[in-house]
């Protein structure tokens, strides 16, 4: 049936907010790097092994015994119970698990939930640049103004309790805590938690603790978390999942960690939107919550000799880098090039058939640095760094 | 140094600046490593996995179960050196359980295979009894899949 205004154009009512939100900024290259032919990419953010067997095993035995119906809305009480187990062991933190955990589709849908849950029209977010695409456009759709911190290479891309007091307003709502960080790969101590806690006592502030990388840490010292620094567990939602610790990206599992109180209320949104995570997915994950602290190991041990291998190969080729000690990426800086972001990117593509990502996708300030992924074998990493250095070499001014 | 081992274990390939960079320790410390390792035979040789059931080649591979009666105060030791000296015999292994040694042994073709057993090993006066059973095909070698070669099946998304 047409309606029977000629003038119907459906995408005139769209949300103005989502239509006037900036592109994906590396889509462009991406597409160019699809039609291309023995592309080496350092460009993906996921990791390069398969899930552990046991734990695939586990999500082919849910299929096998017939478990395809809904869970719960919080997800199977087993698995809540262990992703609260896991938080003690691993990072000293009490969930109660029964109320404290509630498991998604994906760190990402814990990411919106939280968004939804809290902002009011008019509430500020505060989201630390650069990082992770999701965090401003979300804010934006639920009718908040992201106030963007621009983290600086001198401090190794880490927020400074500064930069935090000056972004504060009486309208601020959230802080998002993207560490370890996507894409520079910085971590945040101990230490420099503390100061960030005590810029936050005494505001009305709430932190979105976005932890994926968590498990990818490969400092002296273990993650920490802010909820473990005093005062901040009743003001944080940790913010976690499946994918990046245990090679799990497509069962699209995560997870959200708070009080009773505020996990009650994702809790609602999420039945609403979602009803529940995909219940083989979280067999599965109940295998790897319970038996998959040798795979992580084996996992890391292995991204941290590719991480010693291609930051020292960066610098080597005088693409300058400080150290990342979290995540599987570095940040070098391009600046000793002449070009931009995009220019070096494009380039270092059409020429030497080398994928990257432009610092400039997760924030203006990325400008003069790129995005490299060792989520890579590591003769892929060194075929790719020769790649680099002759690019390099050609552009030297 | 463990780790050194690890590596070689996975990429023999890697030169000792590669695994200096990647443990983060100087060449020099993985060189003596090495030197050392393979002085004292922990490293016994570094080899090429080959899939050689994608090649021409004609061979066939057998594991034979022997039963042996081990020699007073020598115990399986001798009996097992007089197996492994021959270079058709490509692993030894002494075992636990029904039977005393397992033998890895390789030849051109089934009859070849099962002559040297009959002529070579099972004439021997200490061996009671040998089963041969023929490989019928690869899957998996030293952690390796032979069937399903790693492929990165990665699709482009921002992550």
């Amino acid at each position: 049936m047409n309606s029977s205004n000629p003038s119907f154009t459906p995408t005139s009512l769209m949300n103005p907010k989502l239509v006037n939100l900036p592109p994906s900024g590396i889509r462009k290259l991406f597409d160019i790097a699809a039609t291309m032919e023995d592309v080496i990419s350092l460009g993906i953010g996921e990791p390069d092994f398969v899930t552990p067997w046991h734990i695939r095993n586990s999500g082919i035995h849910a299929l096998e015994k017939g478990r395809t119906q809904y869970t719960s809305n919080a997800g199977l009480a087993q698995l809540r119970c262990e992703i609260a187990k896991y938080m003690k062991r691993r990072f000293n933190l009490t969930y109660h698990e029964a109320n404290g955990v509630l498991v998604t589709v994906g760190g990402s849908e814990a990411i919106d939930l939280c968004m939804r849950a809290f902002i009011c029209p008019g509430d500020e977010v505060i989201v630390p640049l650069p990082s992770f695409v999701c965090y401003g456009p979300l804010a934006e759709l639920c009718g908040a103004k992201p106030v963007y911190i621009e983290m600086k290479a001198e401090d190794h891309f880490k927020l400074t309790p500064e930069a935090l007091r000056q972004a504060i307003t009486p309208k601020t709502k959230l802080l998002v805590l993207p560490f370890p960080n996507n894409p520079t790969g910085s971590v945040m101590t101990r230490e420099e938690l503390m100061e960030i806690a005590k810029v936050l006592e005494g505001t009305n502030v709430m932190v979105i603790s976005d932890e994926i990388y968590a498990e990818l840490n490969y400092g002296p010292e273990r993650h920490v978390s802010i909820a473990e620094i005093p005062g901040m567990f009743e003001r944080t939602i940790i913010v976690s999942g499946f994918s990046k610790a245990y090679a799990m990206t497509g069962w699209r599992l995560g997870y959200a960690c708070a009080s009773p109180e505020i996990i009650g209320y994702l809790t609602k949104l999420h039945q609403y939107a979602i009803m529940c995570a995909p219940t083989m997915s979280q067999f599965a994950a109940v295998e790897a919550m319970a038996n998959g602290d040798d795979d992580i190991a084996m996992m890391r041990k292995e991204y941290n000799y590719r991480r010693r291998f291609i930051v020292d190969g960066l610098n080597r080729i005088g693409l300058t880098c400080f150290e990342p000690l979290g995540a599987f990426y570095c940040f070098p800086s391009i600046q000793k090039t002449g070009m931009t972001s995009d220019e070096f990117c494009s380039k270092l593509l059409l020429e030497q058939k080398v994928a990257v990502v432009p610092g400039t996708a997760f924030g203006a300030c990325g400008e003069g640095f790129i995005r490299i992924s060792y989520a890579y074998s590591i003769d892929h990493i060194k075929q790719a760094l020769s790649a680099m250095e002759k690019f390099v070499k050609e552009h030297a001014q | 140094m463990i780790e050194i081992l690890e590596l070689l274990d996975k990429n023999s390939q890697l030169s000792p600046k590669d695994i200096a960079v990647m443990l983060g320790i100087d060449e020099e410390t993985v060189c003596r490593e090495i030197a050392a390792y393979e002085k004292t035979g922990v490293i016994v040789g570094k080899k090429v996995m080959i899939n050689w059931q994608k090649t021409s080649r004609e061979f066939v591979t057998a594991m034979i179960e022997v039963k042996v009666t081990p020699q007073f105060g020598k115990g399986f030791d001798q009996i097992a050196e007089r197996f492994y000296q021959y270079e058709q015999v490509k692993s030894v292994y002494l075992m636990s359980g029904s039977y005393d040694l397992a033998l890895q042994i390789e030849g051109a073709s089934l009859s070849e295979v099962a002559l040297f057993v009959a002529e070579k090993l099972a004439p021997m006066d200490t061996v009671i009894s040998t089963a041969t059973h023929f490989v019928l095909k690869k899957y998996k070698e030293d952690g390796l899949m032979f069937e399903q070669p790693e492929k990165d099946e990665r699709q482009v998304i921002l992550a």
